[in-house]
């Protein structure tokens, strides 16, 4: 108690006072004094990194905009054309089985340089609907041994008392609208190997799962498949199953290796099978060569040259009034307290 | 020995200080110990109070005395206890054991146990509920192992953390179980365990050893059946109590006769410092109080042995039943941030409603296509029939669509934030203890941080209230003056001819040292030694005698390395008690040994033997105490000792009119210095008196009854027709740094308000030292006696304020006197003006008045009285309190404040075990308000924004794709990334920067306390922030959802890239924008954010590497496609535009004080940066005018 004062009979041990002591440790870290760099928003920071975004922003806009113009495409749609003129129930001459189909042809206005990607276009078709996306069993088609796993799949799980395989929504509703492409008379070869992912056919899509009892339900969702190939080799399936994310999509259908000339008209016969009517969604066939960047979508290329004029003109606009009412940084006078000294 | 009773307590005479208290305002649980301290300076007396018992026998609570003390404890009430008879004792009832259980949960019992106390935050109902919606297959937006992950991952981490808590009770219980006593078996004594020891057995204790459970003593080594106990453990105080055997069983010998006995006495309860029983030993009825019971946890010292019989064992002894924590606050910050909470509510409420109500249209337009169509497909034939596929009918689909849409937004409200806040705090709370400018050197003391959620709440403080007393002082007292017969002996005035002197006193070959050195005037040290033949030679030699024997001090012999010497230790609860006795010491009346029965004093070398017939111990009622003492030569003399109005009462004014005024002189002087006074009177006492008074004191003290008041009433007929013997002036030294802290808190913006039990000048005095008062100010002292004058001064006084603030050209809003142009007003208050105020229509006048004063000082105010003027405060304005003490008299204000601070000083840790805070020192509040206070509440309030604006982005990046999926709250996202997004993504850089990032140095913040009031005007969370944070999220999320969806509109993406697209660019974007909010880069920091970035890039290669989901391999085709990195850029650099360009302008256009004060630390002059060890004394600048 008494102990600073009683300076002379109380004193204690030095040393043993100093490994008594229960002074914190001293280290940066916990004085929260580590080295820091503190930066500082000064208009020059701040203008120059305007600056630097708009240098960085318009040339890789400019570039996206001339990628993407140099792209052509050819779209075409197709799902009221293919109707003849005189039906008018659309959805049940769809699901007849009536011959449908159906003669178009389109004019080449650029020239298309290989590969050209023929790709059919859905509109208003949600594969990202809560219902659908889940309607799929994954073990099933990797795993031959699980064909059986079909609980997720409902209400396409079985068929006539077993399991379907590739059971699910996803599946049964497979695209089958088909294109043959001609120019002039000359069969153009559309590859239908290799539009799907690699990994999706080495991983996911069983090489010794076969299809099973698919589409036999009363009702049909659209394409069949052949038994006698493996899933990982039915690429139109596995692109099919590669949901997409909006309810505008495209899925790539085949690539023509061979140049299209300006000027050229390809004939594509088709078989307008899919049912689109019954929710009023389009069809468009596409072919379209590729960039860099994809497909043709001026998107990027303006918004990127918006941001970069726009910080372009951020960091003028800052540089101006900087100039005009310049402020010294930490000026103390600035401070609320030294500014009306009345008191506040 | 005349006296059968024990007459000498200085145990806890105090009263009930319950800690948990009753109800506050029925006035009878917190009165404190200090409030009838043996030292009469910090007395007061308060109204309302009520009459306490003190003395002997029943010192139970005042809710006791109110109660039980007036009748017999009814049997039904009471315990019986048969003495060395456990079998008998515990054959109706079985008591419980000794063995004590602290730790919470068994094997068995930890998991359902933990849950269950889990569950009781709301937080985590609302996880497990979501987490329940989800199980539901309806519902079942997410994986089951994916919607309990969130739930599972704080569960288990909370889970593990108490598990190693309890794991480390446990291991203390064994300890404790097995620590070994000795209990008296079939007449002797054997070694027991703790946990064995049984209600009603006899426990045999030696010098050091722990007492194993509460007993009530029956003998012990001292012949007066004495025993002393450290009950460090208990209270944390080290001084020394005196516990005492009754007279009828110290003498018995329990292993050779048995000894029968019956103890009846309460139930056990949790007041630590009341007991009340009595005893039957041979047919004699003795009665049992506090000062007969030693406590489990106490440690006897002093004393060879004591023998005592054991009454409240294990978990039911006052220590264990006291073990439980303070009740838990709410931080402001907290409770702001609850609107905000409720307005994100309504946001999800808002999101899901709209979801339901578009997906309701939906079905409605495609009502006839259903059936068939391709991605809806309702008819089911695969049983055969047809059938409808999980369609409910269209209510029932609104009502999933709505109840899943609150399962896939649940993280808009951020559960997880209330989880961060609290490792956040426990980070800042590291920090602030490991402060090593929150150390405090003098008493070897660390920062303690006792409540760990409200640190931010010391950021955003408006009102100090401060003790004064081992608060703002030092509580270290030191003899300064003396005025005897007259004379003025001051030392501190004739500081020149004073020195230290070792006094030391030979005897028995033995040289015996005092412990302390005392400053002694060597006018009045040659006076004490000359003849006491005259008059005056008498006088002091009387003084000096009194101020060795009127007190309850217990010297304690300290052995030193040389075995010739000896140190003489003053054990006592009063310090002022401590420095008399000292001072008396060093004038050559050393008190040597004290008993029960008398007391030895070394005079000049010649020991001297008095009987200590009587002691009338201290109460707050009389405010004095005195001691009969009993010459050799059988004549009686009473010596009392008081505050100097009490004493002052019962002086006969007829003898030495002369002297009484000098006296009362020097009295005004002392106190005008801010010395603490005391008077000393004698009498001496016929033989007639004294044979009355002797059978009054008898009666008074054996009586099972209303004990404490026929004492006080014995005493009270003593005490009169006194002859003044002289004065005492103790001098109570500021702290170090006190004045220097005053002006920066004041400068802070914070008002300090001073509440003491002192009298109005030495408040006042002290208030001068501290520079809380200045001679500038205008003083208003209100200082009545009743409730009309009181009225009146109030209305004054407002007058006074009001002209004050009606000066032209003086803001009405004077925030701290140091701004105000006008002379700055003082208002001065007493305790008893302060009883017709508090709880009466004039409080909201004196909120009016104080409100205006720049300083309030209250004096005489009774521990009540502090927390009732909080709570004045408290409930009338939105500001947050603080209250700073450290005495038992503390604990009511400080348990009232907002904030809490407790000072580990001299007067024990009930303050501190009562305080949300504790430390050293007065001045360590400058470092833990101005730096730790304002750090806290900046990192908090910018971290809770920042946790809505993330939680709300990722939320409204679902929502808006969920418009593109037929309003079927598809997410793009994977589950696995929406459920790690607030555990690895994101969590761990809002928790550092939380606990490390600064916005200044400490340096700059103690020298400009300006600063502090950033926190008092809710700079760094406010509603406008909010909002604006909330337009920012919109726009953000615009940016990062619409960017790929258009730039992807009609390609072949699927979900699982876009999904990847959108988890990288939010998470990178909230993690970007964290980062450009940060405003010390340390290389932790840096880890943090670009390691949080890393890691998702990370999960999101694991995820996409898992061929059992649909998304297998997404991310490695969409990284390879120049798109996917063009739209991350460009989504980044947009959605942060508006917040930089928004930010640059303020930060340079109309820049903040903390903004110009961090420039000026970057760019200031070095020569007011230059590094350098940073002084431990806050210097505050003189703040310009």
């Amino acid at each position: 108690m008494a102990s600073s004062s009683a300076a002379g009979a109380g004193s204690t041990d030095p040393t043993a006072a100093r490994r008594n002591t229960k002074r914190p440790k001293y280290s940066k870290f916990t004085q929260q004094e580590l080295p820091a760099c503190k930066p500082i928003l000064t208009p020059r920071a701040v203008i120059s990194a305007f600056l630097l975004v708009s240098v960085v922003f318009v040339p890789i806009g400019v570039a996206a905009l001339i990628a993407s113009r140099k792209v052509v495409e050819i779209v075409y749609r197709y799902e009221s054309k293919c109707i003849p003129s005189n039906v008018t129930d659309r959805v049940a001459y769809i699901q007849s089985s009536a011959d449908k189909t159906c003669r178009i042809s389109l004019d080449v206005t650029k020239h298309m340089k290989s590969p050209i990607y023929v790709y059919y276009q859905l509109d208003n078709f949600y594969q990202n609907h809560r219902r659908y996306v889940k309607s799929r069993s994954d073990e099933q088609l990797r795993d031959r041994s699980e064909e059986g796993s079909t609980s997720a799949c409902k209400p396409e799980d079985t068929a006539n008392g077993k399991p379907i395989v590739p059971c699910g929504l996803i599946a049964w509703s497979l695209f089958n609208d088909t294109y043959s492409f001609f120019r002039g008379n000359k069969n153009l070869t559309v590859n239908k190997k290799g539009i799907s992912w690699k990994s999706d056919r080495e991983h996911k899509f069983g090489k010794d799962v076969f299809p099973k009892n698919f589409q036999n339900s009363s009702i049909r969702g659209g394409a069949s498949l052949n038994e006698s190939i493996p899933l990982s080799e039915q690429e139109d399936l596995i692109v099919w199953m590669r949901t997409a994310a909006l309810p505008t999509f495209r899925k790539l259908y085949g690539k023509i290796e061979v140049d299209l000339n300006e000027g050229d008209t390809i004939n594509v016969t088709l078989q307008n099978n899919y049912n689109t009517y019954s929710f009023s969604g389009r069809k468009k066939l596409v072919l379209s060569t590729t960039s860099w960047l994809g497909g043709k979508n001026d998107f990027l290329g303006i918004a990127y040259l918006t941001v970069g004029g726009l910080c372009f003109f951020l960091a003028l606009a800052f540089t101006i009034v900087y100039f005009v009412k310049p402020r010294q940084l930490g000026d103390p006078s600035y401070l609320s307290w030294n500014r009306n000294p009345g008191g506040h | 020995m005349m006296d059968p009773k024990t007459p000498c307590d200085s145990s806890s005479n105090f009263d009930s200080f319950m800690f948990n208290s009753l109800s506050r305002r029925s006035g009878i649980s917190t009165q404190s110990r200090s409030s009838v301290r043996n030292n009469s300076i910090r007395e007061v007396s308060f109204g309302h109070s009520v009459s306490k018992p003190v003395r002997y026998g029943s010192k139970g609570a005042d809710s006791e005395a109110l109660s039980t003390s007036q009748k017999e404890i009814s049997d039904e009430d009471a315990r019986l206890i048969y003495v060395d008879d456990p079998e008998r004792t515990n054959e109706k009832f079985e008591f419980a054991g000794n063995s004590i259980r602290t730790a919470k949960y068994s094997i068995i019992t930890f998991l359902p146990r933990n849950l269950f106390e889990q569950f009781h935050r709301v937080a985590y109902v609302y996880f497990l509920v979501i987490a329940v919606l989800n199980q539901l297959p309806q519902l079942a937006v997410f994986g089951r192992g994916v919607s309990i992950l969130p739930l599972a991952f704080v569960l288990l981490v909370t889970a593990v953390k108490d598990a190693y808590e309890d794991w480390r009770r446990h291991n203390s219980d064994k300890i404790e179980n097995n620590r070994l006593a000795l209990v008296l078996v079939n007449g002797q004594f054997q070694e027991k365990k703790w946990k064995d020891v049984r209600v009603g057995e006899v426990i045999k204790i030696s010098a050091n050893e722990t007492i194993p459970c509460d007993i009530v003593l029956l003998s012990t080594s001292d012949p007066t059946g004495v025993a002393y106990v450290q009950t460090i453990n208990l209270d944390g105080e080290s001084n020394l109590k005196s516990r005492y055997a009754k007279q009828e069983t110290k003498s018995k010998l329990v292993e050779k006769e048995r000894l029968n006995g019956l103890i009846k006495c309460e139930k056990p309860n949790r007041n630590i410092y009341g007991f009340h029983g009595n005893m039957e030993v041979d047919g004699k009825r003795l009665s049992l109080g506090s000062s007969n019971i030693v406590l489990r946890g106490c440690e006897l010292k002093n004393t060879n042995w004591a023998l005592g019989v054991s009454v409240y064992c294990g978990c039911e002894t006052k220590a264990m039943l006291n073990s439980s924590g303070a009740p838990s606050k709410r931080s402001l910050l907290e409770t702001r941030m609850n609107s905000e909470i409720i307005m994100l509510s309504f946001f999800l409420v808002a999101l899901c409603t709209v979801s339901s109500v578009c997906a309701a249209v939906w079905l409605k337009r495609h009502k006839d296509e259903l059936n068939l169509l391709p991605y809806y497909r309702k008819l089911d034939v695969s049983k055969g029939e047809e059938d409808s596929y999980e369609y409910y009918g269209w209510g029932l689909e609104i009502l999933f669509t709505f109840l899943m849409a609150v399962i896939v937004y649940q993280v808009m409200i951020p559960i997880s934030l209330y989880i961060s806040m609290e490792l956040v705090r426990v980070g800042q709370a590291y920090f602030m203890i490991g402060d090593s400018r929150m150390y405090d050197k003098a008493t070897n003391s660390r920062f303690q941080c006792r409540a760990l959620n409200i640190n931010e709440d010391l950021g955003q403080i408006k009102y100090v209230f401060s003790d004064k007393t081992g608060t703002l002082t030092e509580n270290k007292m030191e003899f300064q003056c003396a005025s005897i017969l007259g004379f003025d002996y001051s030392s501190a005035i004739e500081s020149l001819e004073n020195e230290q002197v070792e006094y030391s006193v030979q005897a028995d070959g033995k040289i015996f040292k005092l412990k302390m050195m005392v400053k002694v005037n060597k006018e009045l040290l040659q006076l004490s030694r000359s003849a006491f033949a005259n008059k005056e030679g008498k006088q002091i030699y009387d003084f000096f005698l009194a101020l060795a024997a009127c007190n309850t001090i217990v010297p304690l012999l300290v052995d030193t390395s040389d075995p010739m010497v000896k140190l003489i230790d003053y054990q006592g609860e009063s310090p002022d008690e401590q420095a008399l006795t000292y001072a008396a010491a060093a004038y050559g009346f050393m008190l040597i040994e004290r008993t029960s029965g008398h007391i030895v004093i070394d005079i000049h070398g010649e020991r001297q033997r008095f009987d200590v017939l009587g002691l009338h111990e201290f109460d707050s009622d009389r405010k004095r105490m005195s001691v009969i003492l009993g010459y050799n030569n059988n004549s009686v003399k009473i010596f009392v000792k008081g505050a100097d109005t009490s004493i002052l009462s019962v002086i006969d004014k007829s003898l030495n009119a002369d002297i009484l005024q000098a006296t009362e002189t020097h009295l005004h002087l002392y106190s005008s210095v801010g010395l603490r006074t005391l008077v000393v009177g004698m009498r001496d006492l016929n033989v007639s008196e004294f044979e009355q008074w002797h059978s009054a004191f008898e009666a008074a003290s054996t009586a099972l009854f209303g004990r404490a008041a026929m004492l006080r009433k014995v005493a009270c007929n003593v005490e009169n027709n006194l002859c003044i013997l002289g004065a005492t002036a103790i001098e109570d030294k500021l702290q170090q740094g006190v004045p220097e802290s005053i002006e920066s808190l004041r400068t802070a913006g914070i008002k300090v308000w001073v509440l003491t039990g002192d009298k109005q000048e030495t408040a006042i005095s002290i208030g001068y030292s501290s520079k809380l008062l200045t001679s500038n100010m205008t003083q208003i002292i209100i200082n009545t006696n009743n409730r009309e004058s009181c009225k009146r001064h109030l209305q004054d006084a407002l007058v006074i304020a009001g002209n004050q603030m009606s000066v032209p050209g003086v803001s009405h809003n004077s925030e701290g006197s140091s701004d105000a142009v006008s002379t700055p007003l003082a208002l001065v208050i007493d305790g008893t003006s302060l009883v017709y105020i508090l709880d009466s229509e004039l409080e909201e006048e004196l909120f009016d008045l104080a409100s205006r004063c720049s300083v309030v000082l209250c004096s005489r105010v009774a521990p009540l009285q502090k927390a009732g003027i909080v709570a004045l405060v408290k409930n009338r304005t939105d500001d947050m309190t603080l209250a700073i003490g450290d005495g038992a008299n503390d604990v009511s204000m400080i348990q009232m404040a907002d904030v809490g601070v407790g000072i580990s000083g001299q007067e024990g840790r009930q303050a501190v075990m009562a305080s949300d805070f504790a430390m050293g020192q007065f001045r360590l509040l400058v470092p833990l308000l101005l730096i730790h206070g304002h750090w806290n509440y900046q990192r908090l309030g910018y971290m809770i924004i920042y946790n809505f604006y993330r939680n709300a982005i990722f939320v409204l990046v679902l929502f808006w794709y969920v418009l593109f999926t037929a309003f079927t709250l598809t997410t793009a996202i994977n589950e696995w990334s929406s459920m790690l997004y607030s555990i690895i993504y994101t969590a761990l850089p809002t928790i550092v920067v939380g606990i490390l990032d600064k916005d200044l140095s400490k340096r700059t913040l103690l020298k400009n306390p300006q600063l502090y009031r950033a926190g008092l005007r809710n700079e760094a969370y406010n509603k406008k922030l909010f909002w604006l944070a909330m337009a920012d999220t919109l726009w953000q999320s615009i940016a990062v959802f619409f960017a790929p969806l258009i730039a992807y509109w009609g390609t072949t993406v699927d979900v699982a890239s876009i999904g990847d697209l959108w988890t990288l660019s939010v998470v990178i974007l909230v993690n970007l924008h964290l980062a450009m909010d940060i405003i010390r880069w340390s290389w932790i920091i840096h880890a943090v954010i670009w390691g949080s970035i890393v890691a998702t890039f990370i999960c999101v290669v694991i995820i996409d590497a898992i061929p059992a989901f649909p998304g297998y391999w997404a991310i490695f085709h969409a990284a390879g496609t120049g798109v996917f990195w063009i739209c991350l850029l460009g989504i980044v650099i947009a959605a942060l535009l508006p917040r930089f360009v928004v930010k640059y302008i303020y930060q340079y256009y109309f820049p903040s004080d903390i903004q110009i004060s961090r420039e000026a630390e970057k760019y200031g002059n070095s020569r007011d940066n230059g590094g350098g060890q940073i002084e431990m004394l806050p210097v505050s600048d003189a703040p310009p005018r």
